[in-house]
């Protein structure tokens, strides 16, 4: 079974501007899978309708066989707790420290503090931020702000990470950094998505590569 | 610890981390909602120190029936008789104008006035003690009216009017104790929104990672209760404060008035009701603007 499958999938925004227009894809469990394409292409609406963030106007998707476009309301926050969500503008709380910050997927699911303190810990080694617990975001470079987010995105276990544009704001030696990041996850079994303007990158990490252009999958 | 448990536990611990990151908006508040519970837990104290003003059992009114100064040894006995049938009287006791006199000389400053008197210039009379406060007036009449009896004279009316007084004060409180529930709901309603307003990323971020509309909700219910019980502790301290400065005043005025005590002081029980009513009308304030605000916040 796909971890993720689009059929005939469409997404027309209020307003009228058809984001989407029948995008048919799988990934399956295990890939390493890179989504590229222009500005305005809709790389991260195609995004925000896995974790049911945007529902599609026609169509379904199916994550991990359920299908999102459908899910009552009330069943999408554990829809979310498994999948770890990276966001192109990072949505970080910056009156928190970074290890309150981490901390919010698991003080929501009810995982007792102690248990949850000690994977926050973990999750904040995994990205090398280890040391920065008490730190604010805004204190933090971007890099290590992004590497944040991963670690956010990934104290919950997910199986499933989708990541839109992680290295939009980095140098190069930064981004390597997050993309390694993401290969590590993936080496040990997790499906990784991720939307990227940078061609370069994508075909150095990718197992797969699809192309948005103008609401449509061109490869 | 069940899931349930730990859920509402963790609410609780994270309501009172954010008292904490914002110690000045929460004493601010704190004092606000003390301010507004503390005149009517005052009143409420001043009350039950006005009860015990009044000397006990002095709720059922007595009435002193004087005789003519000839009224003779038979009179007395055939009217102790026709009291007695009187309806609405508990017991008849006579009083000897001996025992009258001896009575004022024993009272400071009157003693000398009593010994250098000549002759004995009071009446013979009898106490009589009235079921209730209802009866009391037509008997009285009735007593009047009695052969050899100068005048019935009913003891127990200022009683009566401190008990009228008392329940029209007891009737302000519940009306003034009211409204301030009601502002008091109000502030909590309107702080709550101001939050809302202020965590909408957080409430956002929240919803994002997995969070369900019921955890976001709780979190708000919690503030809104601890804030009105830490309001209620601070009322309860402002009155507690006043007492100090009051009592003794208080306890001079009661021995004037032949009572004794002062001012009761805030009881565990009234404190404990008190702090109970300030989370439970603060989680009311809360509960209206989540749900009033929530939901708009997408
Ligand atoms: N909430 C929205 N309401 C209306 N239109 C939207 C909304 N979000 C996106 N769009 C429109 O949908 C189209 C696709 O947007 P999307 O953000 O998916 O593109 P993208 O490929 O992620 O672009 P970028 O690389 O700049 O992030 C754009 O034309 C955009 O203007
Ligand atoms: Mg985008």
């Amino acid at each position: 079974m796909a971890a993720i499958s689009f059929s005939d999938v469409a997404k027309r925004y209020p307003g009228g501007h058809e984001a989407l227009v029948g995008v048919t894809l799988e990934i399956d469990a295990g890939e390493m899978a890179f989504l590229t394409g222009r500005s305005g292409a809709g790389k991260s609406t195609l995004l925000k309708l896995i974790p049911a963030i945007e529902r599609p106007t026609r169509g379904v998707v199916l994550v991990n066989g359920q299908n999102v476009g459908r899910m009552r309301a009330a069943a999408v926050p554990y829809l979310r707790r498994n999948l770890g969500l990276v966001f192109q503008d990072q949505k970080l709380l910056h009156d928190r420290t970074a290890f309150e910050n981490v901390m919010l997927p698991l003080a929501a699911a009810g995982v007792p503090p102690r248990e949850a303190a000690k994977r926050v810990r973990a999750a904040l080694d995994k990205v090398g931020l280890l040391g920065r617990e008490r730190t604010r975001p805004i204190a933090l470079s971007g890099g290590e702000q992004q590497r944040l987010c991963i670690a956010r995105a990934v104290v919950n276990r997910p199986a499933i990470l989708v990541a839109d544009e992680p290295t939009a704001s980095l140098d190069a030696a930064a981004a390597s950094e997050i993309m390694d990041i993401f290969r590590d996850f993936n080496r040990v079994g997790v499906t990784v998505v991720v939307a990227t303007h940078d061609l370069g990158l994508a075909a150095r990490y990718a197992s797969r590569t699809l192309r948005l252009e103008g609401g449509r999958i061109a490869g | 610890m069940s899931g349930w448990l730990r859920h509402h536990a963790q609410s609780f611990a994270a309501a009172l981390a954010r008292i904490a990151g914002e110690p000045l908006g929460a004493a601010l508040n704190t004092l606000v909602i003390g301010v507004a519970l503390a005149l009517p837990l005052a009143a409420f104290t001043a009350l039950t120190s006005l009860g015990a003003l009044v000397p006990a059992g002095s709720a059922e009114p007595e009435m002193s029936v004087f005789l003519d100064l000839d009224a003779t040894r038979a009179d007395v006995e055939r009217l102790r008789a026709e009291l007695a049938g009187l309806p609405g009287i508990r017991n008849v006791r006579f009083v000897p104008k001996d025992e009258a006199l001896a009575e004022i000389a024993k009272t400071e400053g009157l003693g000398e006035v009593a010994t250098s008197l000549k002759r004995n210039p009071l009446p013979d009379a009898f106490v009589v003690r009235l079921a209730s406060p209802a009866a009391a007036e037509h008997a009285a009449e009735r007593a009047g009216r009695l052969q050899k009896v100068a005048r019935a004279q009913l003891d127990a009316a200022w009683v009566k009017r401190l008990q009228a007084l008392l329940a029209l004060a007891r009737a302000a409180i519940v009306v003034v104790g009211a409204l301030l529930a009601v502002g008091l709901v109000a502030a909590t309603f309107n702080t709550i929104r101001l939050q809302l307003a202020t965590r909408r990323e957080e409430i956002e971020v929240s919803r994002l990672v997995g969070a369900t509309e019921a955890w976001i909700r709780r979190r708000f219910l919690y503030f809104g209760a601890v804030q009105g019980a830490l309001g209620a502790v601070a009322a309860a301290a402002l009155d507690g404060a006043a007492g100090l400065f009051l009592g003794p005043l208080a306890a001079e005025l009661s021995g004037l008035y032949g009572g004794q005590g002062g001012l009761t002081g805030l009881d565990a029980p009234t404190v404990a009701g008190v702090v109970a009513l300030g989370a439970g009308l603060g989680w009311t304030g809360a509960f209206l603007s989540v749900s009033r605000h929530l939901h708009t916040l997408r």
